[in-house]
């Protein structure tokens, strides 16, 4: 019996030895150490056995159960190890095969400046307020001191509407400037006023590399007892060291819109020539991003606002110009030409 | 406008270099775009004077002038026709830069050769040197000029290309520019010295003037010269015209030219014989009347436009164009000058209308100041006389009836500070002023300056211009920058834009490209939608006056110019497109601006992948587009529907109307083939739109958190058959009625061979849960029972074996 279960050991161990995996290391348990192993049915058989005989070979019977056990419970970990990491060293991925693709979707670059731009007003506490592309006459020109047959009307070629039923008068057009909102906001809203104005805007005009005859824009106001033009520029300043970045060079000069009194144009340092002059910004160093001014008192009169009690100022951005420059696109057409090609690369 | 910087030395002194002055205009408000050097190409030219004229022993066509420079004689091969002994010409030494007469390329002039006799260099044409088109005379130049002395010293310029703003009339003139460079650089303006000698009877024997629409002339004043000799005006007028963009006519037109160019008031001459009943009338043009401008043409005029008249005709359009009845000719010897002033909107409008933008137009238009013509007629009377001989009328007519008196303003330091953010004292104030003319005078209080603007001015009204004048004569560079310091105005929430944002950040996010469209659109393209009807309808808004006929309708829908969009990409594009645009479209309305409401387009096409080892994923499909926006729902938390929809533009099964709480906002479908065949495309094309405005009311508000379910969820699966006709969302409203339900799937969906004919298969996952308990089977089975009798009751639907 004894010898018996020394073979028994013997080649159990030796098995054991042999083995790979954890499958075969099941099957060997359950030969050697489960309920119908050899193993199992000699420490049955041992009752069998006179007392004496059935004590030594009871313990020896148990050594071997103990034996085997424990060098399964070795055999266990180092045939984890061995398979975690053999699987790692089976199969070879070529890392350089493509991603399964997802499609790729992305903002307009007119709706990204847009964003940008709107996100650096508000976060100057100005609300965004929009209007209606088609505009009557009078929002767009008379309350903003543009009364018919004015010069400035000339530069800002109008897209009318055909008459209303019943009449032969043009009075609905396409508004040439969101200006025209500016004009609404002053009519509705009492002050304080802080407002940021995008939308679209219409010219009657060929299209060529550099016009459109629709485009964006952004206007602002600021209306409330005691803002100077000291607060204008402050405020058009931060707008473009935020957009362009501390290092670009600002400057303010005088300029004319009807509808603010005293008026301003913002330049900022040429991208292309850092001011020192080139094709782009026509030799002067400086490109115009921007018209603005003090509102003019004729303008917050007509909306209903005193300017003896309150004052104000406006501006008013072209968009599709802030990405050609930061970007080098050179033809303005691209933006609304839809070509994927160019869309995908902002 | 061009302003020669010499002629702008007549009137102030100019000490800085070009480049500064149009610097400090442009900051001042008058942008300078550039500055044209005359003659700053002209190293090695020299003004010289011929000596002797030999003729070339090789060619008769050719002659052999002397030319004295001051030092050696030389001797030049000349072509030219008009070498004259004595005449002071420009001389070219070898190496001087001249444009080819006949390529009109710059080149180099080199030593040379001409049929046998040495040439030491070349007497100039005017276009060798770049200042006109003639090259069949060499340039003679004015008998003063001094011999030896470089011609760019003697003729060459700077000339300043300004943009004038449209309020500043005053400075589309060299004395208004001159005014604004003193006030900029600290110098005084020297005006012009007018004085000229009167003879004979008093011009009102010769001449009467009556203005009988004064609405639309203030002003109307005129001289009278007689005995003029009609004749071509000197060099430097003729050079100074050209320098500012101006044809030289004759020594009369010149003048009238040249003071407006000078004073800004534009004049005209006409021939006093021709002048009928010896009367100027000024009134508004009668029904029907005609008159031929001075280029010829035949103008009809109507009622609102304004004419100058004697008895009998039209003989001018107001401050528009003169008539060619009473123009000045070769044969002229009298000349009735006129300055006067008229409404700047009627003159605007009658040359907008006969389409006659003219120099004296776009000055009237500005606005002037009727003070304006009596300086102007007096100095234009002046020249006149002194470059056509002549003899001045005693006094000029003057009728005036709109005559005011100059109202000086109040300008307050405290209300300069108010608007401006800055100090600045009335010292300052006052020297601004005065600088540009102003006539200043202490205020009541002693913050205040009373000013009044000077006669030329018409864009000063009140104490903000003043203000503004300060400003840009000191510099806005002098005001600080500040942030403002009231407190934030309050904010109401951006609904709108929020929602706006949201869709366009999920579709970004489904791989959607984001496209901008026109809002025009044309007839044509939205017909191609109707492949039944063929007509657009309800009309949408129509421009009046359109650029292109593509550009000629608001568009109704952003269904046209989107896919517009993708035919273009797919000649380019071979994969999948994912096209979207949220915009507004344009509903006409009856005596009301249009509705604008805004609405979300999408479209997608092609395969679902870009080519790949994994697979290409299959085609786009319907329930591609439908996941977008059940996506979108999800994300929203809004309750839509889908349901069989009738839109022509779409294939008649496969479109469905979108509806939330049974308002429809929208609809999703594959369009039809009729309408992809119509933009020249083969592929099938899905497309969803929806009324984002019509969205929003549904987006308000937040639903409240759900606790996370603490009890096992328990799944059986379950395959029905049932006619082809019931639908998913029958079969699923009633599963979902069962209230242990927590969520059902379908996973197959299958007709064909292994059910009967007429039949088809759906296989669904349903998910049990109780908020209270853990589920027993028995409770699970009980409930799938009732489902399936429901089932079964209301759609005939069998368990598949
Ligand atoms: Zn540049």
């Amino acid at each position: 019996m004894i010898q018996q279960l020394d073979e028994l050991k013997t080649k159990a161990l030796q098995e054991l030895g042999q083995i790979q995996d954890g499958k075969e290391l099941e099957s060997w348990r359950v030969r050697y150490l489960g309920k119908k192993s050899s193993l199992t049915s000699i420490l049955r058989s041992l009752a069998t056995l006179p007392l004496e005989e059935r004590k030594s070979a009871g313990a020896r019977a148990n050594q071997v159960k103990a034996d085997l056990e424990s060098e399964l419970q070795e055999k266990e970990p180092a045939l984890r190890e061995a398979r975690l990491v053999s699987g790692t060293q089976k199969e070879i991925l070529d890392i350089s095969l493509p991603g399964r693709p997802l499609p790729n979707g992305r903002l307009h670059p007119i709706t990204q400046t847009l964003n940008e731009i709107l996100n650096i007003f508000v976060s100057m506490g100005f609300q965004i307020a929009e209007g209606s592309d088609v505009e009557r006459d009078y929002y767009n020109f008379e309350a903003l001191n543009i009364p018919a047959e004015h010069p400035s009307r000339d530069t800002l070629s109008t897209c009318w509407l055909e008459p209303e039923t019943g009449s032969d008068e043009h009075t609905m057009l396409l508004r040439t400037h969101t200006t025209a909102v500016t004009a609404r906001v002053i009519e509705k809203m009492k002050p304080p006023i802080r407002v940021i104005e995008p939308g679209r805007v219409y010219r009657y005009e060929a299209t060529d590399a550099t016009h459109l005859p629709m485009f964006y824009q952004i206007d602002g106001l600021a209306v409330d007892k005691g803002i100077t033009m000291a607060d204008l520029k402050g405020t058009l300043y931060e707008f473009a060291r935020n957009f362009f970045g501390e290092e670009r060079k600002v400057r303010f000069r005088c300029d004319y819109f009807p509808f603010v009194e005293p008026g301003v144009e913002m330049a900022i340092e040429c991208l292309t020539c850092n001011g020192k002059g080139c094709r782009l910004c026509g030799y002067s160093g400086w490109i115009e991003i921007l018209g603005a001014g003090m509102t003019h008192p004729e303008v917050l009169r007509r909306g209903g606002i005193d300017p003896e009690e309150y004052s104000s100022f406006a501006f008013g951005i072209g968009i599709e110009r802030l990405p050609m420059l930061r970007y080098g696109i050179d033809d303005i057409r691209l933006f609304y030409g839809n070509d994927l090609r160019f869309l995908r690369q902002f | 406008m061009k302003v020669p910087l010499k002629w702008l030395r007549e009137f102030v002194d100019v000490n800085l270099p070009p480049k500064e002055v149009a610097d400090r205009l442009t900051m001042s408000g008058t942008e300078a775009k550039g500055i044209q050097v005359i003659g700053g190409t002209w190293d090695n030219i020299v003004v010289g004077q011929i000596a002797a004229v030999n003729p070339h022993p090789n060619a008769d066509r050719l002659r052999l002038p002397t030319v004295d420079i001051g030092t050696e004689p030389q001797t030049v091969v000349c072509g030219a026709p008009n070498l004259n002994i004595g005449d002071k010409i420009a001389f070219a030494r070898v190496g001087a830069q001249l444009i080819d007469g006949h390529t009109g390329e710059i080149a180099k002039l080199k030593p040379a050769k001409i049929r046998g006799v040495e040439s030491s260099g070349m007497v100039c044409s005017e276009k060798e040197l770049g200042i006109s088109d003639n090259h069949t005379e060499i340039l003679v130049l004015p008998a003063d000029a001094p011999v030896g002395t470089p011609l760019a010293d003697y003729l060459g310029d700077a000339v300043f290309d300004l943009d004038v703003t449209p309020n500043r009339p005053d400075c589309l003139c060299v004395i208004g520019i001159a005014q604004e460079v003193a006030a900029v650089t600290d110098q005084k303006l020297h005006p012009p010295e007018v004085a000229y000698e009167e003879a004979g009877t008093p011009i009102d024997q010769h001449i009467a003037v009556e203005i009988i629409d004064a609405d639309l002339c203030p002003r109307y004043c005129a001289s009278l010269i007689t005995g003029v000799k009609i004749g071509e005006s000197p060099p430097w007028m003729q050079q100074r015209l050209l320098a500012c963009g101006m044809r030289p006519i004759n020594n009369v037109v010149d003048v009238t030219n040249y003071v407006m160019l000078e004073l800004g008031q534009p004049l005209h001459a006409f021939d006093y014989e021709l002048i009928r009943g010896k009367k100027i009338i000024v009134r508004r043009a009668t029904g029907g009347e005609t008159i031929t401008s001075l280029d010829g043409a035949e103008r009809n005029l109507a009622g609102n436009m304004l004419v100058i008249a004697d008895v009998e005709r039209a003989v001018a359009i107001a401050g528009v164009m003169g008539g060619a009845n009473s123009e000045v000719t070769e044969d002229t010897t009298s000349i009735l000058l006129e300055a006067a002033n008229f409404n700047p909107a009627s003159i605007h409008y009658t040359g907008q209308h006969l389409s006659l933008p003219s120099e004296a137009c776009m000055r009237f238009e500005r606005g002037i100041r009727p003070e304006l013509t009596m300086p102007a007629l007096k100095r234009a009377t002046q020249l006149i006389v002194q470059l056509g001989g002549g003899q001045a009328a005693r006094g000029v007519a003057d009728a005036y009836p709109g005559k005011r008196e100059p109202e000086p303003m109040v300008i307050s330091t405290e209300r300069t500070r108010q608007l401006l953010g800055v100090e600045f004292t009335v010292d300052q104030i006052t020297k601004v002023l005065t600088s540009l003319g102003f006539e200043c005078q202490p205020g009541a209080s002693s913050t205040e300056v009373k000013a009044t603007a000077p006669y030329w001015r018409s864009d000063i009204t009140q104490e903000v211009d003043l203000i503004e004048e300060v400003a840009r004569i000191i510099g806005y560079d002098h005001i600080p920058m500040t942030t403002l310091s009231q407190s934030i105005p309050p904010r109401s929430p951006a609904l709108m834009l929020d929602l706006e944002q949201k869709i366009r950040n999920t579709l970004v996010g489904y791989g959607f490209q984001e496209a901008i469209t026109y809002s025009l659109t044309s007839l044509e393209m939205l017909r191609r939608f109707r492949p039944q009807t063929q007509q657009v309808a309800p009309m949408p808004a129509r421009l009046a006056n359109p650029m292109t006929a593509e550009q000629e309708y608001l568009r109704p829908t952003l269904r046209a110019n989107l896919l517009a969009a993708l035919v273009a990409n797919r000649r380019h594009e071979e994969v999948g497109i994912r096209l979207f645009e949220l915009g507004k479209v344009y509903l006409p309305r009856e005596k009301e601006l249009p509705d604008e409401p805004e609405v979300l387009c999408g479209l997608l096409s092609g395969s679902r992948n870009d080519i790949s080892w994994l697979g290409d994923g299959g085609q786009l499909n319907f329930f591609d587009a439908k996941a977008v926006l059940e996506g979108l729902f999800r994300r929203l938390g809004v309750p839509a529907s889908f349901k069989p929809g009738d839109d022509e533009s779409f294939h008649p099964t496969h479109q469905a109307a979108i509806a939330i709480n049974d308002q429809e906002i929208g609809v999703i479908g594959e369009l039809h083939p009729k309408v992809t065949e119509a933009f020249d495309l083969a592929e099938a094309v899905y497309l969803f739109e929806l009324n984002v405005t019509e969205l929003l009311p549904f987006t308000a508000g937040h639903s409240m958190f759900q606790p996370i379910p603490r009890f096992p969820a328990m799944v059986r699966d379950i395959a029905l058959i049932v006619d082809v006709g019931v639908s998913h969302q029958q079969i699923v409203d009633i599963i979902r009625g069962f209230s242990l339900v927590k969520d059902v799937a379908v996973f197959d969906v299958y007709s064909g061979k292994q059910v009967p004919a007429g039949k088809k298969s759906l296989a669904y996952r349903i998910t049990y849960q109780s908020p209270t308990h853990t589920l027993t089977d028995e409770e699970v089975n009980k409930v799938q029972e009732q489902i399936l009798k429901k089932l079964s009751r209301q759609l005939g639907a069998t368990l598949r074996g």
